[in-house]
C-alpha cells in the first residue's frame, strides 16, 4: 500500500517535471540572473561614470522636480527613483517616459538604450513576445507544476538526511540521481519559497473567485480589498485647482521622525500642481517585510496622512514577507550571492531532472531493443535548453556591445538577439547528429562566455583592466563571472569529448554520465 | 510493455480530476475559509487565497494517490460541494 503510494507520487513527480521542464529552466535561470539586475544594468551601459556620484536626497529631489516641471508639468503622476547603494542612478518617470538624470547637474544623460538586467527580470514572469495576461497564465501553470513536483519530490524521498551527503560521481544514472537529489534538498526551503511566493504574486489572477466571494465582482472591488488589507485610504481625486507643491525640505524633516530620510528609495508624486497633490515616499527595505514602509503626505500642506507599517495582521505580514523574500531587495551583497547560488541550484535541479528522464528512457529502449523518436526529440530539446539558453543569454550580452549605440530600437534588438540565438540552437540541436550536439553546444557556450570579457575590453573602457584597478567590484565581478561560466562550459565540453573518445574506442554507445558534475559546479 | 486502453483512460481521468477537480476543490475550500474565518473580511479572504495553492497541490496528490480514479473524482467533488454549500449558507460578509 505504502509502496503503491510512493510509486504513484514518483510518476507524478516525473511527469510534472518533464512536461514543463524547459519553461521552468527558462524562468529559473532568467530569474536567478536578475538578482543582479542593477549590476547588469550598469555593465550594459558602459557610458555611465565608474564611480556613481550621489548627492543628498534633498538635492536629488530638487533636481528631479526641476526637470519634471520642465518636461511634464501636466502629467498626472511623477515618479522619482533616487540613487542607491547598488549603483543605480537618479531617474524620473512620467506617463510612459523614463529618463536618467545626472546626479549632480540634473541634466538628462544619454547612455545607450538597453534591455539591461530589467529585461531578464521581466522575462522570468512575462516571458516575451506574448500578451502579459497569456504569459502570466503560462508561468502560473508551470509554477503550479513545479510546486506539485517539489511536494511529490519530498514525498518519494526515503532518506532526506542521508541524501544530503550522498554524491557518487562517475556512476552514470546513479550520479545523475544523486546530483538531482542533493541540489533539490540543499536549497529545498528556497525552492519551496520561490515557487509558492511566485504563485502568490498573481494569486488574484489565478484564483480570482476567492476575493470575489467576499467582495463581489463589481468594479473597484479588488481595490477595496487591498485598501482594507493595508489600511489605506481610498484614492483621492484631483481637486482641479492649482496649488504649489510643498518644498521637499519640510517633508524630509517629517520623514526623519520615522526613518533616516537618506534611506528614501523612491518618491511618487500624484497630481503635481493640484490642490490635492499627494507625495508618497518609499524606503529601501532592510528586511523582507520592509518593502511596505511608506509615508504618504499631503503635497500642498505637507501634512503626514499615513505611515504604512510592516506588520498589521498576521496574514498580511505573511504575504509581505513572501514577496520580500522572493524579490530579495533587502539582501546585502553576501545574501544576494546566496540567493544567486540557490537559484542556480534550482536551475541545475531542473536540468538534471530533464536529462535523467531522457537517459532512463533511452536505457529502457536500449534494453528492449526498440527506438523511440519521442525520446530523441526530448533529448535534443534538452540540449537546446540546458546549453542553448545560456548561449542565448551570452548572445544578449554580445549584442549589447556590438549593436551600434545609436541604432533605433536597439534595446529591442538586444532581446531579439537572445531569441534568435536560442532559435538557432534549437535548429542546431535538431539537424546535427545526436551524439555530437552536447559537445558542440557546450563548446559554443564556452567560447562565447570566455570571449565576453575580451569583447568588452575591445569595445569599452569598462573592462577588467580598468574595473579591477579602480576597485569597481560590481562590474569586475560580472566579467569574472563570464570567465567562470565559460571555464565551466569548457571543462564540461572537454570531459564530454573524452567520454566520447573512450566510448568510440570501446565501440559502445555514448554514455554522457560526465554531465553530472557540470550542473553541480 | 503494453499498456491497455483502460489504463490510459484511468490515467487521463485522474489528470482531469487533478487539474480541473483540484482547481474547483481548492477554490471552494478557500472560499469557505474566506467566509468562515472570524477575522476582518480582507484578512480572511487573503488567508483563503494564500492557502488556495497549498490546497490545490494537496488535491493533485490526492487525485493520483486515491486507489481508483472514481474515488479521486468522488472525494474532490463531495468536499467541493459540501464546502460550496456551507459557504453559500454563510453568505457574503458585510463590510
Amino acid at each position: 500500500m505504502k509502496d503503491a503510494f510512493r510509486q504513484s507520487m514518483s510518476w507524478l513527480h516525473t511527469w510534472t517535471g518533464v512536461v514543463v521542464g524547459a519553461v521552468l529552466f527558462f524562468i529559473f535561470l532568467t530569474g536567478t540572473i536578475s538578482y543582479f539586475d542593477a549590476e547588469i544594468d550598469r555593465w550594459m551601459q558602459p557610458e555611465r561614470p565608474l564611480h556613481a556620484a550621489r548627492g543628498s536626497v534633498e538635492d536629488s529631489l530638487a533636481l528631479a522636480v526641476r526637470r519634471l516641471e520642465k518636461v511634464a508639468p501636466h502629467a498626472g503622476e511623477w515618479e522619482i527613483e533616487l540613487p542607491a547603494a547598488r549603483g543605480t542612478g537618479l531617474s524620473i518617470a512620467y506617463e510612459d517616459t523614463e529618463e536618467q538624470l545626472d546626479a549632480i547637474t540634473g541634466e538628462p544623460v544619454h547612455y545607450r538604450s538597453t534591455g539591461g538586467g530589467e529585461a531578464l527580470y521581466r522575462m522570468h514572469y512575462q516571458l516575451h513576445y506574448l500578451a502579459p495576461r497569456i504569459a502570466c497564465w503560462i508561468v502560473g501553470i508551470c509554477a503550479m507544476f513545479m510546486f506539485v513536483s517539489l511536494v511529490t519530490g519530498v514525498i518519494i524521498h526515503k532518506r532526506i538526511f542521508r541524501d544530503f551527503f550522498t554524491f557518487r560521481p562517475g556512476k552514470g544514472q546513479r550520479s545523475w540521481l544523486d546530483a538531482h537529489n542533493t541540489l533539490g534538498i540543499i536549497a529545498l526551503p528556497f525552492h519551496l519559497m520561490i515557487t509558492y511566493s511566485g504563485l502568490i504574486f498573481f494569486a488574484q489572477t489565478y484564483m480570482p473567485l476567492v476575493m470575489t466571494a467576499s467582495y463581489g465582482s463589481g468594479e473597484g472591488s479588488q481595490q477595496t480589498f487591498f485598501d482594507e488589507l493595508y489600511g489605506r485610504q481610498p484614492r483621492t481625486l484631483p481637486a482641479g485647482e492649482t496649488a504649489p507643491l510643498r518644498p521637499f525640505r519640510q517633508i524630509l524633516e517629517q520623514v526623519a521622525l520615522h526613518w533616516n530620510p537618506q534611506d528614501a528609495r523612491y518618491v511618487r508624486i500624484q497630481y503635481p500642481g493640484d490642490a490635492n497633490a499627494r507625495i508618497l515616499l518609499g524606503r529601501a527595505p532592510t528586511e523582507p517585510s520592509g518593502s511596505v514602509e511608506r509615508l504618504l503626505f499631503d503635497g500642498v500642506s505637507g501634512q503626514l496622512l499615513m505611515a504604512e507599517q510592516p506588520t498589521r495582521s498576521a496574514v498580511g505580514a505573511t504575504r509581505d514577507v513572501l514577496f520580500g523574500l522572493h524579490r530579495g531587495n533587502f539582501a546585502g551583497p553576501v545574501l544576494r550571492g546566496l540567493y544567486f547560488l540557490s537559484g542556480l541550484m534550482g536551475t541545475a535541479m531542473i536540468a538534471t531532472g530533464m536529462v535523467m528522464w531522457a537517459r532512463r528512457r533511452n536505457a529502457d529502449h536500449a534494453s528492449a531493443g526498440t527506438t523511440s523518436t519521442g525520446v530523441g526529440v526530448v533529448e535534443r530539446l534538452n540540449v537546446a535548453t540546458i546549453a542553448g539558453l545560456p548561449i542565448a543569454i551570452a548572445a544578449y550580452f554580445w549584442a549589447n556591445r556590438i549593436i551600434p549605440a545609436a541604432l533605433d530600437a536597439r534595446a529591442q534588438w538586444e532581446i531579439n538577439s537572445l531569441f534568435i540565438a536560442w532559435a538557432l540552437m534549437l535548429l542546431h540541436a535538431h539537424v546535427r547528429p545526436r551524439s555530437r550536439i552536447w559537445l558542440e553546444q557546450l563548446t559554443i557556450a564556452a567560447v562565447l562566455y570566455l570571449l565576453l570579457p575580451v569583447l568588452n575590453a575591445f569595445t569599452t573602457q569598462r573592462h577588467l583592466g580598468v574595473t579591477l584597478l579602480e576597485g569597481e567590484w560590481a562590474l569586475a565581478a560580472i566579467d569574472l563571472m563570464f570567465l567562470a561560466v565559460g571555464l565551466a562550459f569548457a571543462g564540461t565540453a572537454i570531459k564530454v569529448h573524452r567520454t566520447m573518445q573512450s566510448a568510440g574506442r570501446a565501440g559502445t554507445t555514448l554514455d554522457d554520465s560526465s554531465f553530472a558534475e557540470v550542473r553541480t559546479s | 510493455m503494453t499498456v491497455s486502453a483502460r489504463y490510459r483512460l484511468a490515467v487521463l481521468s485522474r489528470i482531469v480530476a487533478a487539474v480541473l477537480g483540484g482547481y474547483v476543490f481548492a477554490t471552494s475550500v478557500a472560499i469557505l475559509l474566506s467566509r468562515a474565518i472570524p477575522l476582518p473580511r480582507a484578512e480572511s479572504a487573503l488567508t483563503g487565497q494564500l492557502l488556495g495553492f497549498v490546497l490545490y497541490a494537496c488535491a493533485v496528490v490526492w487525485a493520483f494517490a486515491a486507489k481508483r480514479a472514481q474515488w479521486a473524482w468522488g472525494g474532490l467533488l463531495i468536499v467541493s460541494l459540501a464546502c460550496g454549500a456551507v459557504a453559500w449558507l454563510i453568505g457574503m460578509p458585510v463590510p
